[in-house]
Formats: structure tokens, sequence, C-alpha cells
């Protein structure tokens, strides 16, 4: 269950939030970081090798499967996976047509690709917490992180990219000075001349909050949600090394969990989504 | 979980899933479904047609039936007169030839009655010509007398 390294309580759970950090260590050479500790001397020029791995693997698992469908897709008949991509799609373009009114062919295929992704990541949290990171060491893995989103790097980098494409609209749809005026003429607003230059700190504060808030927030939602997820899925995985009674509890428990989460996993898949279409359409429209 | 350069590898991860997805997948697919939505309209509209075509048809075929019947009615009535007509005429045409044959029967009879008349006339005038002359002996001279039998013939 454990490494050999540390078979202790702490040690287990250590080990299971430790990502695959490759990076330079502080002595001048590259490498994978061997513990805590190591990974965080790296400081920001490391790469988590787990998070990207089955990141990028999950997202090429969603583009292969549905550039499939995509290529079959006619107007007849359809069948199989096609029908299953279909439903989602629709599902996708009926939530972006109700929450989004503008014009933009970006919106529905960037929802569509999170919904999807997020969930596929999502989706690694009900495989049993010890199987890929055993297999991983069998292989010579030390580490092995399976869920990117548990990771704040994944979650914070989508919505980094929904912060950047937020940005970027609200100031090709309003122009700078709409998007300046947005920052700094409200909440408080005034006709007086004056008065505005001394509304705009207040305003700019609190709007400028409220801009960085909603990034941060869509991330850490995510984030905060799996990685609860999986600390209790971690916690239920020490029950099996205590006794046949705490075993079977523990079997129990895991089951149990498992189907709660396919909830959450599906749920936070979906708010990911909405939270994005409804960023962009309050880029779109004018206040 | 320390913040690092996975962020931006993250980043970049999404750009091109993002990209791929809406050059490659959405189009198509979202093609396809509105394509389809167009062909099962097209496909309703056209049972639509085709229901009214039908219930069309079935109208026209029903008229056509019914003139036919007709049609049929007038010719049947049309033979039966016919036939009565032609049973009468032939009625008719059998009066006329059996009277014909009737009234030539009986000139036939008639002629041959006289015929046996004549001939039993004659006879008898022989006959009354050969008593007398029997009983008068030589007396009457035939030539001398023919006159007069013939007298006794036309009597008879």
């Amino acid at each position: 269950m454990a490494s050999s390294e540390a078979l202790t309580t702490t040690g287990y759970i250590k080990h299971h939030l430790q990502n695959l950090t490759f990076g330079q260590h502080p002595d001048g050479t590259w490498g994978i970081a061997h513990g805590a500790a190591e990974a965080k001397a790296m400081g920001f020029w490391a790469i988590h090798l787990d998070t990207m791995f089955w990141s990028v693997l999950l997202g090429a698992l969603f583009i292969w499967v549905f550039r499939r469908a995509a290529v079959k897709a006619t107007a007849g008949v359809p069948s199989g996976m096609l029908n299953f991509v279909e439903w989602v799609v629709e599902f996708v373009d009926d939530n972006v047509r109700g929450s989004f009114s503008h014009k933009n062919d970006l919106v529905a295929p960037l929802a569509l690709t999170l919904f999807v992704w997020v969930l596929l990541m999502n989706t690694m949290d009900l495989v049993p917490v010890d199987w890929l990171p055993e297999l991983a060491k069998l292989m010579g893995i030390e580490y092995m992180k399976v869920v990117p989103t548990t990771d704040p790097n994944a979650t914070f980098g989508m919505a980094l990219g929904v912060f950047v494409l937020t940005v970027f609209y609200s100031i090709k749809v309003k122009g700078i000075g709409g998007f300046t005026a947005e920052l700094t003429m409200q909440p408080f607003a005034a006709k007086n001349p004056i008065l505005k230059i001394l509304f705009l700190p207040a305003n700019f504060f609190l709007e400028f909050v409220s801009l960085v808030s909603k990034p941060v927030s869509l991330s850490l939602r995510l984030f905060g949600n799996l990685f609860a997820g999986e600390m209790i899925f971690i916690l239920i995985a020490l029950l099996f090394s205590g006794g046949t009674v705490l075993f079977i509890a523990g079997g129990a428990l895991q089951w149990a969990w498992a189907v709660f989460h396919i909830l959450i996993v599906l749920l936070q898949a979906f708010i990911f989504m909405t939270l994005t279409i409804v960023y962009l359409e309050m880029a779109h429209s004018h206040h | 979980m320390n913040i690092n350069l996975t962020l931006i590898g993250q980043s970049l991860a999404f750009v091109v899933f993002v990209w791929f997805c809406m050059k490659l997948v959405w189009p198509p697919i979202v093609n396809a479904l509105n394509d389809r939505k167009t062909k099962i309209a097209d496909g309703l509209a056209a049972a639509e047609e085709g229901q009214q075509a039908k219930a069309k048809a079935q109208e026209h075929a029903e008229q056509v039936t019914s003139e036919a019947k007709e049609q049929a009615q007038e010719i049947i009535r049309r033979a039966e007169k016919r036939e009565t007509e032609m049973v009468e005429e032939a009625k008719g045409n059998a009066r006329t030839e059996g009277d014909r044959i009737l009234t030539a029967a009986r000139g036939e009879i008639d002629k041959e009655a006289n015929m046996a008349r004549e001939a039993l006339r004659a006879q008898v005038a022989a006959l009354a010509v050969t008593g007398a002359s029997k009983i008068l002996s030589r007396e009457v001279d035939a030539e001398a007398h023919a006159k007069m039998l013939d007298e006794l013939i036309a009597e008879l």
C-alpha cells in the first residue's frame, strides 16, 4: 500500500499528495524531486510530470473520440459512439444557447472541451487510489498523482485560459475605453467629474477584486472539491490495513463515497463549464 | 502542491485542445446535427405531402369507380333493352314467316283441291258420256254432241 520508505499513516498520505516533479535541484542538476521539500526547493521552474501526462492523455482521449465521431458525423442515422458524442454536444449546445446570447464561434467548443476534459480528469478520482501509483512504482516511478484536477496548477491553468479569453473579449467588444470604464466607473457612478475621480480608487478596487476573483474561484472550487474527495479516498484506503473489520468497513465506505463522488465529478465539470459560459457572456454584454 | 511551470503547461494544453475542438470537432458535428434536423423536417413535410396526395388519389379513384359503375349500369340497361327488342323482333319475324308459310300451304291445298275437283269432274263427264253412249247405243255421235257434253261437264 504505502511506499517502502514510509509505512506510517502520515507518510502514506504525504506520498499520495506528492506530484512527480521534474526540475532543477538547488545543486544545479536536473531531475525528479524526491520528497516534498526537494520539490518545493525547485521553485517555479519545475513541472509536474504526472499532472501533465494524465491531463494531456485525457485531453487527447477526448479529442480522439470526438474527432472520430466528427469525421463519421452525417445527417443519416447515428449509431454507437456517435450517438453518445452527439448527445454530449447537444447538451453543451443547449447550455451555451441558454446562457450565452451573443455570436461567438469559440464559446460552444470551449465549453465542450472544458466539460469533457474536466469530467475525464475528475473521473480519474474514481480509480482506486493505490492502483495507478502502485503500477507506477512497479515501473520505477516513485510518485504518481493521477487526478490532474487535484493539482491547483491544472485548475489554475484552465481558469487562466478562461480569464485571458474574458479580458480579450471584454476589450474586443467594448474597446479599451469601455473595459477601463467598467473597471473604474462603477458601482459608484456619478455625473460630476470630480466625484468620478474621487470614486475611481474605490471602484477600481472593487471591480478589480471581482474581476480577479472569477478565475481564482473557478479554479479553487474545482481543485477544492476534487482534492477533498481524493483526500477522503486516501483516508478510506488507510482503513484497509487495520484488520478484517476495518477492511470490510473500508470497502463499504469506499463504495459509498465513490457513488456519491460520481455526482461531484459530474457536477464540478458542469459548474466549470457553466461558469465559463457565464463569464464570457458577461464579457460580451455592456453594463 | 506548488504552483510551478505545470500552470503554463496546462494553459498551453488547454489552448491546443480548445483550438482543435473549435476547428475540427465542433463544426462537423453541429453541421451534421443541423443537416439532420433539416432532413427530418423535410422528411416530415414530404410525408405530409404524400398523405395529402394519397387522399387526393383515393378521392379520384372513388370518383372513377363510381363513374365506371354508372357506365356499367347504363350498358347493362341498354343491353337489356336491346335483348327485349331482339326477342320482340324475332317473335315478329317468326309470326310473319309462319303466316307466310300458312298462306302458301293454304294456296297449295286450294290448288290441289281444285285440281282434284277438275279431275273428278272430267272423270264424271267421261263416265256420264260412257253411260249415256251405252244407253243411247250408237245414237250419239261424240263429235256432234260435243258441245252439249261440254255444257254438261260444266254443270257438274
